[in-house]
């Protein structure tokens, strides 16, 4: 299964404060345990809001609005893609990472992504039959 | 009273910690069998406390404090009895070890003795006293972290055969007196091999079966990737292991494009490249990068890798670069030669150079024994002979590939290809 785990901003990453020396290098040894486990797909941090840009659907009409946005706790900070077998191992890992905004509250979001298979109807009852029988066949020719 | 909660936070616990844990205590104690048991124990009291107390800030330190005490407990209460003297010493000597180990793990230094650790019980897991298959169970039990269930439901086997297995391969352990320990110079290569194959074996019990038949098989690539991963992260400077886990980041890239609706199997040139992967691809093609860095592009995982690498380069199935494809398989049909390979480097000719210099090439492996039974000699025959406009002789070949193919899906496939021919 596959998360998204998403850092969540404050006030000092939109206002584009650059980590403390000690937080790089606890986050750098956390990533690499993720890379050690396995675990790791991706992750990238995101500049502050303030460099960014939204697009407003209505209908036929597209609106452009410039960064910064106000609700800053909701706002994505930095995420990563985790590739674990259940929520349960991505909270467990997630607990793990130091405090990604020192000195303040700070809120990591974990969100499963979709598999195709989440998507495709299941397969049909006359092939899993025709696969029953083929695999019948081949087990008697042993 | 099972809190069901707690109880699935403490199973993604061990998942992470399992591991580690089997590994310091096998150093400890010297027995990989004795090791699990110790660690079995702890998750045991994990299940029993935790629910109640809460679950520890260090959970890891805590399983390893818990299989350490019952690991002295053991040895105190002489269960060890029935072994010889110098063997009491050893114990003993342990049992001091164990006591005076860092207690929960944060030595700096310890650090690299874990890595260490969980390196020599991959290497014992894959030993070569052991069967393939035993090897399998073992190194996804032990370093998977797979339950037994598991491992029976991925293979489609009965949990007790699993079991046994597992059972038999630790007393084959324990009596061939293996030693935890990472073999020095020369003899690690070979080790190493064992264990890139028993990865790859997973990959492929995963891969080559197709989606459908069980939910479990997509799990199956993704242990298999796992276990790559962490074993490019304990041995960093070996070429091959990051030359198979690129093989397999790019293997794994196109899950999602390779069935259809109702399950039939597309082929590599005609799947939707839109589905491929682009995060695996990306990490396949990075891993690869760092095989070659370190001196192995020669190596034969890394060939297989570059050649994987080749199509997921390419943005549609017209962009691919064959003369370059062909070229790979002449190098591993030199390092690794074998008629798969040659068939594959036909494949490879006839698409970079027409299909009659692939035909030639298939030919000369006619006659070749154990290709016999292999449904896709004919089927590649058949698919240069249609492009040569033979048709005919194109259609009895494709038959004949279906009739020696290995499932309902593989067979209609090949009977609607041949059914095209007849038009």
């Amino acid at each position: 299964m596959r998360f998204m785990v998403i850092v969540k901003a404050t006030p000092s990453s939109e206002a584009g404060t650059l980590p403390e020396p000690k937080l790089l290098e606890e986050m750098g040894k956390y990533n690499e345990e993720l890379v050690k486990a396995g675990v790791l797909l991706a992750g990238e941090g995101l500049h502050p809001s303030s460099k960014g840009a939204r697009v407003r659907f209505s209908g036929t009409k597209r609106t452009v609005i410039d960064g910064p946005f106000a609700e800053t706790k909701e706002l994505v900070a930095g995420f990563w893609l985790f590739q674990v077998k259940s929520l349960e191992e991505a909270i467990e890992w997630v607990k793990r990472c130091p405090n990604p905004m020192p000195g303040t509250e700070a809120e990591i979001e974990i969100r499963r992504v979709f598999e195709p298979s989440d998507f495709e109807p299941a397969i049909s009852p006359e092939v899993r039959e025709a696969e029953e029988r083929m695999r019948v066949q081949l087990a008697a020719k042993k | 009273m099972a809190d069901p909660g707690a109880h699935r936070a403490i199973e993604a616990i061990w998942r992470i910690e399992s591991a580690r844990l089997i590994a310091g205590l096998a150093r400890m104690v010297r027995d990989v069998g004795l090791a699990e048991e110790l660690a079995q124990d702890a998750l045991v009291a994990a299940l029993e406390r935790w629910p109640g107390s809460g679950i520890p800030e260090s959970p890891g330190a805590w399983l390893m404090a818990t299989a350490k005490h019952r690991a002295i407990d053991l040895l105190r209460r002489g269960k060890q009895q029935e072994r010889k003297h110098e063997e009491l010493g050893r114990e003993l000597e342990a049992e001091r070890e164990i006591a005076a180990a860092d207690p929960d793990g944060s030595d700096a230094a310890a650090e690299d003795g874990v890595g260490d650790d969980l390196l020599r019980l991959v290497l014992v897991a894959c030993h070569p006293v052991l069967s393939t298959e035993a090897r399998v169970a073992l190194t996804l039990r032990l370093v998977g972290g797979l339950t037994t269930e598991e491992i029976a439901r991925a293979y489609l086997v009965p949990v007790p055969t699993i079991a046994q297995r597992i059972v038999r391969a630790k007393r084959t352990l324990a009596e061939a007196r293996v030693p935890f320990e990472v073999p020095r110079g020369a003899e690690l290569a070979p080790r190493l091999s064992s264990v890139l194959e028993v990865i790859y074996l997973v990959f492929n019990e995963g891969y080559a079966a197709t989606a459908g038949d069980d939910w479990m098989r997509p799990a199956l690539c993704e242990d298999a990737l796992r276990l790559g991963r962490i074993l490019a992260g304990l041995v960093p400077d070996e070429p091959e292991v990051h030359g198979l886990v690129a093989l397999l980041e790019l293997q794994a890239s196109r899950t999602r494009a390779r069935l259809g609706p109702s399950g039939e199997p597309i082929l590599l040139l005609d799947q939707n490249r839109a589905r491929w992967d682009g995060v695996l691809i990306r990490r396949g093609l990075a891993a690869l990068e760092r095989a070659e860095q370190l001196g192995g592009a020669e190596g034969p995982y890394a060939l297989q890798a570059a050649i994987a690498a080749c199509h997921a380069r390419a943005r549609t199935a017209g962009e691919t670069d064959w003369p370059r494809i062909a070229a790979l398989y002449g190098v591993l049909a030199r390092r690794v030669p074998s008629p798969v390979v040659e068939l594959n480097r036909a494949v490879a000719v006839g698409m970079a150079h027409g299909p009659a210099a692939g035909l030639a090439l298939v030919d000369a492996l006619t006659s070749e024994p154990s290709l016999r039974s292999y449904h896709l000699l004919p089927s590649v025959r058949g698919d240069l002979l249609s492009k040569l406009g033979r048709l005919d002789e194109a259609r009895v070949e494709l038959e004949r590939a279906a009739s020696l193919a290995r499932n309902a899906r593989e067979r209609d496939l090949l009977l609607r290809r041949a059914a095209e021919c007849a038009r």
